[in-house]
């Protein structure tokens, strides 16, 4: 019963949360730059515009693989949410980010194939960040269940520092932020069109919006996570650490470049090794 | 539906023009002018785009390239000429390789001339093509729906 109610309020209230958090960002990046920025509800105006344009599909597989992401993602997230599996969760965020390359694929165009190659480079650098955080929880509360995870009596983060500040550098990857928004980004066209979305247009476009928005949450979900415990106060706290990481994502939007591929493994790899690794090898050392 | 008016997505092509307009056309998003705050963002994707602002006049070797980025544009679409070379060839309007301005290969629905174009006057025409994309698009629901 509490499982199906996690899941409604989380299909229901994901994208909203998401757009606002959205609109936020533009704004923020808006005051940053001296300029006034969007409504806070511009996200939201975006989509639907987006949904009543005409979709100019360039093959036929195209929309069933954006359909793909955005019904595993919110599997991810309603896995998630309800307290299930966080390994399982993480394999779902991997096949949907994979749906979603494979889309961009599809299509002729070098931009779009160009993208897709630049994700998959990240989802190389991101991904062993990914899975230590999964062992991090297992090995500092004995469970790979959410619901347990945030159960107990201390939060994660005294036991797994130097994986959370390895999370949020690789949190920069999944929200597309520079110094690491290679394969497609909010602001640049700069560099190869749009990358992965360049042959995406009108509704497609629209749910992969949506499903961003999904899987920022999610991604916010899991920063909570780290701060989460038995009393109640905990979920402020962890409310209050999601807002100031975003805060810090956008500021580092705004002030660095984006780096080439290379320098984003190499870079990546080194601090996935410095603060995860070494945080797991010290909590086994402990224990 | 309102949809459209809040949330027009430019597209910026430079046909043959000496790139004043173009520089204008940038300054409407610095912090002086900002027309973020209208929604309105700069994408470099015909496909993700709602209006197309036009600068420069046409010679043979973009023609083919203008024909193009309109087509790959989904509707509902307005073109926007800026400058006087866009709207019908300038001061290059004599030349040998310039055909003319942009009406001589697309459809245009909005001219705003200058030389360069001024961005309060890019804007202003940005906001009645916004508004005539409005239209277009009820025309489009009201013939669909007629079917």
């Amino acid at each position: 019963m509490q499982t199906a109610i996690a899941i409604i309020l989380f299909l229901v209230f994901a994208p909203i949360i998401g757009g606002l958090l959205s609109g936020l960002d533009r704004i923020v990046t808006a005051r940053l730059q001296g300029r006034k920025g969007p409504p806070l509800l511009q996200p939201f105006y975006d989509v639907r515009k987006l949904l009543a344009k005409q979709v100019v599909l360039v093959n036929n597989v195209q929309d069933f693989l954006v359909y793909g992401f955005l019904v595993f993602i919110v599997f991810t997230g309603c896995l998630f949410f309800s307290g299930g599996d966080i390994l399982l969760v993480f394999f779902a965020l991997t096949l949907a980010a994979i749906f979603f390359m494979m889309s961009a694929c599809s299509a002729n165009s070098p931009y779009s194939n160009m993208g897709a190659q630049r994700e998959l480079l990240q989802m190389m650098a991101y991904e062993p960040m990914v899975l230590i955080v999964a062992i991090g929880f297992y090995m500092s509360t004995g469970t790979f269940s959410v619901a347990e995870i945030i159960a107990s009596d201390s939060p994660a983060i005294w036991k797994l520092p130097g994986v959370f500040i390895g999370f949020l550098f690789i949190l920069a990857i999944k929200l597309r932020k520079s110094p690491f928004d290679l394969s497609t980004s909010h602001h640049a066209h700069q560099e190869m069109c749009k990358g992965l979305t360049t042959e995406i247009s009108g509704n497609i476009l629209g749910f992969v919006e949506i499903s961003h928005w999904y899987e920022n949450v999610f991604l916010m979900g899991v920063v909570g996570m780290f701060f989460i415990h038995r009393p109640w106060w905990s979920v402020l706290i962890a409310i209050a650490v999601i807002l100031l990481v975003y805060f810090l994502e956008v500021l580092a939007d705004n002030i660095f470049p984006r780096i080439k591929w290379q320098l984003m493994l190499k870079v990546t790899w080194i601090v996935t090794l410095a603060t995860g690794v070494l945080n797991l090898v010290v909590l086994a050392a402990i224990e | 539906m309102k949809s459209l008016t809040r949330s027009p997505w430019l597209l910026h092509y430079d046909a043959a023009s000496c790139n004043g307009c173009d520089i204008e056309v940038l300054a409407c998003l610095t912090p002086i002018y900002d027309v973020e705050r209208f929604g309105v963002i700069n994408t470099g994707n015909p496909k993700h785009a709602d209006i197309l602002l036009i600068t420069g006049g046409i010679n043979e070797q973009c023609e083919s390239v203008v024909r193009q980025i309109y087509s790959q544009m989904p509707k509902p679409k307005v073109v926007v000429a800026v400058g006087i070379c866009a709207c019908d060839g300038g001061i290059f309007k004599e030349c040998y390789n310039i055909k003319g301005g942009i009406d001589t290969v697309l459809p245009v629905d909005i001219y705003v001339p200058g030389c360069a174009a001024r961005p309060e006057a890019i804007i202003d025409g940005v906001v009645k093509a916004v508004a005539l994309l409005q239209e277009k698009h009820n025309e489009h629901k009201k013939k669909e729906s007629g079917k």
